[in-house]
């Protein structure tokens, strides 16, 4: 947050630069930085009028130090994995706030230190998605003809079979790890990443400054890149963060049905599915879990809608 | 004779005194409409003219008691419709006085119909709501509305979409007119229509008037149709009528600076190489109205007794302006001579 | 409009083919081999090899994908290993009841989603507002398998108003329709909501309004009418949604369909089901999807207008 609104500043600065040289000849890369920079500035201006998306920011940072100091506080075999059967189902209490397990572990610092494995499956699929869909769209935006119709059909016949399904389909061919399911639910949400930049890319693809650029002969990649991909960014952002949201639903539903981040790691899906089968005297077990989930799901939701507020204000209301 | 027994012989349709109309937003309170005073004698019709964002639009929905709330508030110290306290009625009786008594055309007719319902539902509906008739008896009659407003009977069933501008707005004049209103408003009914086409509805609603003696208020910022439909001139500045007269009153003896400056920006035919003289400055910001006569910043003879509250003056009998400068001894304003 | 269908289903056929193809080699990818757990221990390297080829378990991947495809067009998806039967049948029993779920479901979403979201727009910017959409907010960010076990914590396990599982009468579709329902209730609303603020502003309401329309009747006849055509238009999505809920509804529930069936064949490796089950799963479901984009194509006139021109 401190570098936003350090960032905030310099956008401002940026802008008196600006008027100050006008008469100085701007190359095209400083041009592009300022506005960026001033862009940026304003989105974060419209972002922070919305309680609720800042809401999602400030839970999120939580979430996301949670996750990085349980790493050092907590010792995986002995905190996390070890059992101790003497202990096990102890209702909630001052020692155990969230209780303790089938195997006398410790439910809070469980879910604590799962927290990494919701964030870390959500964002880095959704990198993977986002690198290889956006790209996708962008290249059969950008083409069109032929390109752009066997991309769109591929996406079709993997946005047709539903997430779950196809997360069961992968995860049952290259076997169960945190790395597989990265890349499975990366796979499953490439689709909308194409649908979304694609979307974006059409109405510039004919602009006459794209005409133009291509007709000075700057290369296709650098059409794309420069000048297309700007266009496409707002979308994109905000399917991000969405798709964060989706990614780690969906990823704690595999790994509830069993094909996720495997045994005995504490993945909040994976000890909904261990509580489950304690759900008629330990329901606390599935209780808090899930309340995890929901909560760093609900944090990205708000973030996406703030975003997607802030970045076409014309949207709103 | 005092004013209360001048008032009592006139037959007034419309009496409205003191309606003030703001808006509360998040960007401050927007004052729309400021103390308009307005009575309109039974059959006749009057303009009301003015810059857009002078509160016209506002007013007739004022008239209706339909300005959204929020943000709307409208305050108002008497709104009599035909004799009747409009104020005062509750939301039933509200309900039976529109599109029966009073009706507005508005002023964009591609987005004023509904697009999920045909045309002749659209216009039977008002007929059932306020006549006692059964559906299909309301439906026949709107089919005859639809011919009297100069279109074919059998296409009553058919979806907006499937009509042009000028098609749409006689649908929103039909539907306007089923009930006979004995006061109709007409919001800019020609603004959104290609000329030729203007034409034509004019006429049509010109006749329309003259058939079933419906009372007036025709809200635009073309003086030519005013000279060509009203019988009365009521001019808009900034949420209030700086001028008001009979036709003659108003384009001939004008007194108003204000009205003054809009005649004297129409092009002159006679003289196409004149330069256009546009009033200069803009409307001012609603938010923040000047104290005083609102005008008076753009006005040429605006002196320091232009920002005292503003009185209403008497030229004739009819012809009323809201403008101090009068007070000044031998003041005239100087209309450019075509 | 009847070239509008044909186009749609022939747009159909390669994703339809993409998607089996797909599926078939993932499963294909998946350890387990089918041979080596049915054939008997003491079976040479020779004897695999044969029934291998009896099977058509022999060759490339593709060449057992396209003789896999020619017995699929006959209606022939092998046989499930675990529970001995024709993996068709199975599938056909269970879809159904699948659909049952995924409709109920829907009928719940739109029960909650459309009066709610309504009511969100006409009172906009109040608490009312407000407090639905962090209901729907919950809703979306809610996991459905979650939500699953708290209802069967309060109304099975601790109230006892209701069957926790199986499929026994209308009581135990409530609870899953219920859960499935909520999660699309999220989307659904919010849809409806920013529909309906959207036509609240039109003109034509005004005009209703000017009519002497009743307030009432303006929300309910003219703005619903118009605000409902952006939740009809997603009717489809939503319901590939609710399919792709169930599966996980119904392992929570032990809803006795297609989505319970494939996790089970994934857990028991009966990877014939599971194929079978996936590849079927999806067609059906983009038929079903497709059938009913059609259907509204029919209903609604500006739709059928667009397309016979």
């Amino acid at each position: 947050m401190l570098l936003l609104t350090r960032a905030s500043k310099r956008a401002i600065r940026s802008e008196v630069n600006a008027v100050e040289t006008v008469k100085r000849k701007f190359t095209a890369a400083e041009l592009q930085q300022y506005k960026k920079r001033s862009m940026f500035g304003e989105v974060w201006r419209n972002y922070k009028k919305s309680p609720s998306a800042m809401i999602g920011l400030v839970v999120l940072v939580i979430i996301i130090v949670v996750a990085i100091v349980a790493q050092f506080i907590y010792d995986y075999d002995t905190d996390i994995v070890q059992q101790n059967i003497k202990e096990r189902f102890q209702t909630p209490s001052a020692e155990h706030p969230f209780g303790t397990d089938q195997y006398g572990r410790d439910v809070l610092t469980r879910v604590l230190y799962g927290a990494k494995y919701s964030l870390a499956v959500g964002i880095v699929s959704v990198a993977i998605s986002c690198v290889l869909g956006s790209s996708l769209g962008l290249i059969a935006g950008y083409y069109g003809g032929f390109t752009e119709n066997l991309i769109l059909r591929v996406c079709e016949v993997f946005a047709g079979i539903p997430s779950v399904l196809l997360g069961i389909a992968i995860m049952s061919a290259f076997g169960q790890s945190i790395v597989v399911l990265m890349f499975a639910i990366g796979l499953v949400y490439v689709p909308m990443f194409a649908r979304t930049a694609r979307a974006a890319v059409l109405p510039v693809r004919d602009q006459e400054y794209i005409e133009a650029a291509r007709v000075s002969g700057v290369g296709d990649l650098k059409i794309i890149f420069g000048h297309v991909l700007p266009n496409a960014m707002s979308p994109i952002i905000v399917q991000v963060t969405m798709g964060v949201a989706n990614g780690i639903l969906t990823a704690s539903s595999l790994s509830f049905l069993g094909l996720g981040v495997p045994v005995p790691a504490p993945e909040w899906g994976a000890m909904l599915s261990g509580g489950r089968e304690f759900i008629r005297d330990y329901g606390y077990l599935t209780l808090f879990p899930g309340l995890a989930i929901m909560i760093t799901v609900l944090v990205f939701n708000l973030m996406g809608d703030g975003l997607r507020d802030a970045l076409d204000p014309k949207l709103k209301q | 004779m005092s004013e209360k027994a001048i008032e009592k012989q006139k037959d007034l349709i419309l009496d409205v005194k003191n309606l003030n109309v703001r808006f509360e937003t998040d960007d401050g309170i927007v004052r729309a409409v400021n103390g308009l005073d307005l009575e309109i004698e039974r059959g006749h019709a009057i303009g009301l003219v003015g810059e857009t964002g002078a509160g016209k639009t506002t007013t007739a929905l004022a008239l209706l008691r339909l300005v959204p709330d929020p943000p709307g508030v409208v305050e108002c110290e008497k709104l009599e419709l035909d004799g009747r306290d409009v104020l005062g009625m509750g939301i039933k009786e509200l309900e039976k006085v529109r599109g029966k008594d009073i009706s507005m055309i508005f002023q964009d007719p591609m987005t004023a119909l509904n697009p999920v319902f045909t045309v002749g539902d659209q216009i039977a509906e008002s007929i059932f709501l306020h006549e006692d008739v059964s559906y299909v008896e309301a439906q026949k009659r709107a089919v005859a509305m639809l011919e009297l407003v100069g279109i074919p009977g059998e296409r009553a069933g058919e979806y907006p979409h499937q009509f042009s501008g000028g098609m749409k707005q006689r649908v929103v004049i039909a539907i306007a007119l089923a009930c006979h209103p004995q006061l109709l408003i007409a919001d800019e009914p020609t603004t959104a229509l290609d000329v030729t086409i203007q034409a034509q509805v004019l006429d049509l609603m010109k006749n329309l008037r003259q058939q079933y003696q419906t009372s007036l208020i025709m809200i635009t910022h073309d003086l030519g149709i005013v000279a060509e439909i009203c019988d009365e001139v009521a001019v808009m500045y900034a949420g209030n009528i700086v001028e008001k007269g009979t036709l003659e009153d108003v384009f001939n003896r004008t007194k108003h600076p204000y009205t003054e400056g809009l005649f004297n920006s129409l092009p002159n035919i006679r003289d196409r190489k004149a330069m256009l003289t546009p009033i200069k400055g803009l409307m001012p910001d609603p938010t923040s109205l000047p104290e005083g006569c609102p005008f008076s910043p753009r006005c040429p003879y605006a002196g320091e007794d232009c920002t005292a509250p503003q009185v209403v003056r008497n030229i004739s009998a009819t012809h009323f302006v809201r403008c101090c400068a009068y007070d000044r001894p031998g003041f005239h304003i100087e209309r450019k001579e075509r | 409009m009847f070239r509008y269908i044909i186009k749609r289903i022939l747009m159909m056929i390669p994703v339809l083919l993409g998607v089996s193809f797909v599926v078939y080699y993932l499963m294909d990818l998946a350890p387990g081999d089918i041979i080596a757990q049915m054939a008997p221990q003491d079976a040479t390297p020779e004897q695999i090899e044969m029934m291998r080829e009896e099977l058509g378990m022999n060759g490339s991947v593709f060449e057992r994908y396209f003789r896999y495809l020619g017995k699929l067009v006959q209606g022939d998806l092998g046989t499930s290993l675990s529970q001995k039967r024709p993996v068709m049948e199975l599938f056909l029993e269970r879809f159904p009841v699948t659909v049952e779920l995924a409709f109920g479901s829907i009928l719940v979403a739109i029960l909650i989603s459309v009066p709610l979201g309504i009511a969100a727009a006409t009172h906009h910017r109040t608490w009312l507002d407000g407090t639905s959409m962090v209901t729907a907010m919950l809703g979306v960010s809610m996991p459905s398998f979650w939500l699953g076990l708290l209802l069967i914590m309060l109304f099975a396990l601790k109230l006892g108003w209701l069957p926790s599982g199986g499929r026994e009468g209308f009581a135990a579709l409530i609870l899953p329709a219920l859960t499935l329902g909520a999660n699309q209730a999220g989307s659904l609303t919010r849809i409806t909501r920013s529909s309906m603020l959207d036509v609240i502003r039109q003109d034509y309401l005004r005009t209703a309004r000017a009519k002497g329309v009743s307030e009432k009747q303006v929300i309910r006849k003219h703005a619903l009418k118009n605000a409902l055509i952006p939740i009809i238009t997603v009717f489809g999505s939503t319901l590939g949604g609710a399919f792709g809920g169930a599966i996980m509804i119904e392992t929570v529930f032990s809803w006795p369909g297609v989505g319970r069936l494939t996790v089970r064949a994934i857990n028991d490796r009966d990877m014939t089901l599971a194929t079978g089950c996936i590849i079927m799963f999806t067609m059906f479901m983009t038929l079903t999807i497709l059938l009913v984009d059609i259907a509204y194509a029919f209903v609604d006139p500006r739709i059928k207008a667009r397309y016979s021109k």
